[in-house]
C-alpha cells in the first residue's frame, strides 16, 4: 500500500454493509522479500523466470496435497454469505477483499488451468490467466487477509478464506515473491529460536531485570526460570512477551501463577518463541520445524508439560497441529516411533499442550489461587476473543470452552466484566486487523481499516458500560491494538493481558525470611483472608 | 421409435454416464485427497456424533447460512427443500409397473415445486439485486439458475395448468429408460424443454458449481473431529515426510544444527 495518508474510518452508531468502491485497497502490497530472507527458507531470491510454470504446478500439488483447498475451490456457489462478513472488507469497502471475491482470485486461475469448464469455456465461469496484473492482486489482497476464518463460520460449506490464502501465499513463496515481514521473522524463528532473534544471553538478562522488578515491588522472589533441566512445566510464549508493554505484564501473571502454585517451570533459550509464522505463509515444512524446536527443547529439558503462553496463533498451531507436526500431544500410533517417544515423557493428566488460562482457570477451580478482586475495581473490562483462539481451538476439553474459561479466569479476578455485542464475539469474534502475517507497519492502512468493526463495537460498551479495559489473550491482538486504538480515540493503553488483571489481584503468599517479616507476612495474610 | 424419442433416449444415457463417471471421478479424488492438518470451525464438535449432528443441521438445515443472511437462507433453503421433494415425487415416472402405495402419500409434493420456483426467483432476484452478489457473479451463475427455473416452471406448467402431457406415455418412457424397454416419449414443447435441461443438468453436473452437493460432506472445517490433542493426526505425505527425516532427526537429537 504506497499510499501515505488515507482516512481513518469513523465509527459507524450501526455497523452497516459498505457500497463497493472497487479498487480503494489496490496497491503494492507490504514490503517484497529478498534473497537474504527467502534463501534460509528455501524459496527463490527473486521471481523466477519461469513464474507462471512454476506457480501453476505449485498449485497442482497443493490441491492434491490438501483436502481443504481442493473441495473449497470447487464448492463455492457464489452464494454470497461471506461477503459481509470481512472485517476488511467492512472497513475498506474494496470488493476484493470480500472472502469469496478474494478466494476468486485464486480460484478463477484453478478454473483455468485444472477444470474442464474453465478450460473451454473461461469467460463463463469466470477463469482467468495468472499474469503479472493477477499476481499483482494476489500479493496485494492475500495480504490483507489476516486468515482470522470469520468467513468459515458463515459459509454454508465451511469453506475457509485462510486456506486459501495460505495456498495462495505458498505459491507465491515457491515463485520467488515473498513478504518480507513473515519470512524475515521465520528466519530468525527456525535458527535463533524466537521472532525477534534474542539469543540466550539477552534473554537471560531480560528475566534477571523482571525478577528484580518483581521482588521490588511485591517483596516476593518470583523467579524466570531459562533451561532449567528436569523442571515440570516448559512453558512456550510469544517473544513479545519477555520486552513489551502490554505483553510483558502477562508474563508477570504467569509468573507469579507459576510462584503461588509451587511448581517447577522452565522457559528455553533454544525454543523461546510460541508464534509460529509458517501457518501465515501456508508452509507445513517450515511450521513444522519451528515446531520441531519446541519438540527438542521438550526432550532436552525433559519436561512433562508443554504450556502456551497468550498468543493467539501460537496457541492455535500448538493445540491443533504440534500434535501432527511433532507429536507434542497424545494419541499418537505406536509405529510413530518419535511422536511415541515424546508422548511417552509428557505426563497423561495433563492436556498436551496446554493453555496458561486452562491452568490458571484450574487452579482456579481447586481454589489454590487467591484473589483480592478489588486491585482491579478501578477497570470495566471486556473481552476480545481472539481469532485464532476463538474459531480453531479448545480449551478445557468442554464444548466452547476457549469461549467460557478466560471469561471465568477475568471474571474470578475483576469485579466489572462486559461482553461485547454477541454477533462480535465467540465464534463469530472480530478478528483485531492485525493478524496473518500483516502486523507490519507497511500494511497500516489496512490494519486500521479492519480494525474498525472491532472499534465500533468496543465503543458500544464504552458508550453503555463505561468499559475501560480491552483484554486479549494474543500478541498480535495486543500489538495491533496498542497501535490502533488511539485512531479511533481509544486509550492506547487500555489493551492488557488477562494475566495482567490476574498479575494485579492475585495474593502472593510472602516469603519467610527472618522473624519480624514472617510475621509481618503473616498478619497481611490473615487481614486479606479476612 | 421416433427420431426424438431415439435422441431423448441416447442423451439420457450419454447425461447419465458423464454423471455417475464424473462424481464419482470428483468424489475419489475428494476422498484420497489428505487433509494433513486438523482445521474445524468453531463451534466444534468434541465428537464423532457431534460431527455427524452438525453435519445433519448442515446439510438439512443450513445451519451456517441461517446464521450468515437470512434471505438468501430462505430462498436456498425453500429452493433446495422443494427440488427435493419434488424429485422424490418424480420416482413415481420412474418406477416399472403399478405403483406401492407409498406414492399417493408423496402426491401432494407437486406443491413443492412452487416452493422450488419462489426460492430460484429469489435467489435470481438477489444476485441481479444485491450490487456485492452481482460482484461476484459469473454468466454462469446466472445460466445456472435460470436453468433450473426453467426445469421447474416447465414443470409447473404440466402439473398445473392445462398443458397436461400423457403421462402415460411419460412414465413409459421414464421407466422403459431404467428397465431397457425404450418406448416413444410425449412430444409436447413444453415436456422435451423439460426433461432436455434436466438431463443437460445431470451432465454438467460432475464440472459445475453444483459440486458443493458432494463437497459439503468433505469439507474439512466441517467434518473434523476436534480432538487434536487427544489424536495423533497426521496424513500419509506427512508421515512419509518424517520418516526420511527421522534419521537426520535421530543425529541431531541433543545437539544445535
Amino acid at each position: 500500500m504506497a499510499k501515505d495518508d488515507f482516512e481513518v474510518p469513523k465509527l459507524p452508531t450501526y455497523l452497516e454493509i459498505p457500497e463497493i468502491q472497487e479498487g480503494i485497497m489496490d496497491g503494492k502490497g507490504p514490503f517484497k522479500s529478498v534473497e537474504e530472507f527467502q534463501a534460509p527458507l528455501g524459496f527463490p531470491g527473486e521471481k523466477v523466470k519461469n513464474w507462471q510454470e512454476v506457480a501453476i504446478n505449485k498449485m497442482g500439488e497443493l490441491k492434491s496435497k490438501y483436502r481443504s483447498v481442493q473441495v473449497f475451490l470447487d464448492a463455492c456457489v457464489k452464494c454470497g454469505a461471506c461477503t459481509d462478513k470481512c472485517h476488511y472488507f467492512l472497513g475498506s469497502s474494496d470488493p476484493k477483499n470480500m472472502p469469496v471475491a478474494r478466494q476468486d482470485l485464486f480460484r478463477s486461475v484453478y478454473r483455468r488451468h485444472f477444470t474442464f469448464a474453465g478450460k473451454y469455456f473461461p469467460k463463463l465461469v469466470g477463469a482467468k490467466e495468472l499474469d503479472d496484473a493477477m499476481l499483482d492482486d494476489w500479493y496485494n489482497y492475500f495480504h490483507q487477509c489476516s486468515q482470522c476464518r470469520r468467513c468459515s463460520v458463515f459459509c454454508p460449506y465451511g469453506i475457509d478464506t485462510a486456506e486459501i490464502s495460505m495456498a495462495a501465499r505458498e505459491v507465491m513463496d515457491a515463485v520467488g515473491v515473498g513478504q518480507k515481514y513473515c519470512n524475515q521473522i521465520l528466519g530468525k524463528a527456525i535458527t535463533v529460536g524466537n521472532n525477534l532473534g534474542l539469543p540466550e544471553p539477552a534473554l537471560r538478562d531480560t528475566l534477571l531485570d523482571l525478577e528484580e522488578e518483581i521482588e521490588e515491588e511485591t517483596g516476593v522472589a518470583v523467579k524466570y526460570p531459562l533451561d532449567q533441566k528436569g523442571a515440570e512445566i516448559l512453558l512456550i510464549t510469544p517473544s513479545a512477551d519477555f520486552f513489551a508493554e502490554p505483553h510483558i505484564d502477562g508474563l508477570i501473571g504467569y509468573g507469579k501463577v507459576f510462584h503461588q502454585d509451587g511448581v517447577t517451570w522452565t522457559m528455553s533459550s533454544y525454543a523461546s518463541e510460541g508464534a509460529n509464522f509458517g501457518m501465515f505463509i501456508g508452509s507445513y515444512d517450515i511450521m513444522r520445524k519451528a515446531a520441531l524446536r519446541i519438540r527438542k527443547a521438550a526432550l532436552d529439558l525433559e519436561v512433562s508439560r508443554v504450556m502456551v503462553g497468550e498468543c493467539g496463533h501460537a496457541w492455535r498451531v500448538a493445540y491443533s497441529f504440534w500434535n501432527t507436526l511433532s507429536g507434542v500431544g497424545a494419541g499418537a500410533n505406536s509405529s510413530d516411533e518419535h511422536a511415541m517417544k515424546l508422548q511417552k515423557q509428557l505426563d497423561s493428566r495433563y492436556p498436551q499442550p496446554q493453555h496458561i488460562i486452562e491452568y490458571t482457570h484450574d487452579l482456579i477451580q481447586r481454589d489454590k489461587l487467591k484473589f483480592d478482586k478489588s486491585a482491579n475495581d478501578d477497570r470495566t473490562v471486556t473481552f476480545h476473543d481472539s481469532c485464532n483462539v476463538a474459531r480453531a481451538t479448545n480449551m478445557g476439553g468442554i464444548p466452547n470452552g476457549q469461549f467460557i474459561l478466560p471469561r471465568e479466569v477475568l471474571k474470578a479476578v475483576c469485579n466489572n466484566y462486559v461482553d461485547m455485542e454477541r454477533s462480535t464475539i465467540m465464534e463469530s469474534t472480530f478478528c483485531c486487523g492485525g493478524g496473518g502475517g500483516l502486523l507490519t507497519d507497511d500494511l497500516m492502512e489496512i490494519r486500521i481499516k479492519g480494525a474498525m468493526p472491532r472499534m465500533q463495537a468496543l465503543k458500544e460498551v464504552e458508550k453503555t458500560d463505561a468499559v475501560d479495559t480491552l483484554v486479549a489473550i494474543c500478541a498480535i491482538c495486543k500489538s495491533q491494538f496498542s497501535k490502533v486504538l488511539p485512531k479511533f480515540d481509544f486509550d492506547p493503553y487500555m489493551i492488557v493481558s488477562a494475566h495482567q488483571l490476574v498479575s494485579e489481584a492475585i495474593i502472593m503468599d510472602k516469603p519467610e525470611t527472618d522473624n519480624s517479616d514472617a510475621e509481618v507476612a503473616e498478619e497481611t495474610e490473615t487481614t486479606e483472608a479476612e | 421409435m421416433s427420431v426424438v424419442s431415439t435422441f431423448f433416449t441416447a442423451l439420457f444415457y450419454i447425461s447419465l454416464v458423464i454423471f455417475v463417471v464424473g462424481m464419482a471421478r470428483k468424489i475419489y479424488q475428494y476422498w484420497i485427497t489428505p487433509a494433513p492438518l486438523k482445521i474445524p470451525t468453531a463451534p466444534t464438535p468434541l465428537t464423532q456424533t457431534g460431527v455427524v449432528m452438525r453435519m445433519a443441521r448442515e446439510v438439512v438445515l443450513f445451519e451456517s447460512l441461517f446464521k450468515s443472511n437470512k434471505w438468501t437462507w430462505l430462498f436456498g433453503w425453500l429452493f433446495h427443500i422443494g427440488l427435493a421433494l419434488v424429485l422424490i415425487r418424480h420416482a413415481r415416472y420412474f418406477w416399472p409397473g403399478d405403483l406401492p402405495e407409498i406414492f399417493l402419500l408423496v402426491q401432494p409434493f407437486k406443491y413443492a415445486a412452487f416452493a422450488m420456483v419462489i426460492g430460484l426467483i429469489g435467489l435470481i432476484g438477489r444476485r441481479i439485486a444485491v450490487e456485492r452478489i452481482r460482484y461476484i457473479s459469473a454468466p454462469s451463475d446466472y445460466l445456472m439458475l435460470i436453468l433450473i427455473l426453467v426445469i421447474g416452471i416447465s414443470g409447473v406448467v404440466m402439473t398445473f395448468t392445462s398443458n397436461h402431457t400423457d403421462v402415460i406415455m411419460v412414465k413409459q418412457f421414464a421407466s422403459g429408460l431404467l428397465t431397457f424397454n425404450w418406448a416413444n416419449l410425449p412430444t409436447e414443447v413444453h415436456f422435451l424443454v423439460h426433461i432436455f435441461l434436466a438431463f443437460a443438468l445431470l451432465a454438467i453436473f460432475p464440472i459445475s458449481k453444483l459440486l458443493h452437493v458432494p463437497g459439503v460432506f468433505f469439507s474439512p472445517t466441517r467434518n473434523q473431529v476436534d480432538d487434536a490433542r487427544k489424536k495423533r493426526h497426521i496424513s500419509p505425505w506427512a508421515l512419509k515426510q518424517e520418516q526420511e527425516q527421522e534419521v537426520r532427526l535421530n543425529e541431531t537429537l541433543g545437539k544445535d544444527e
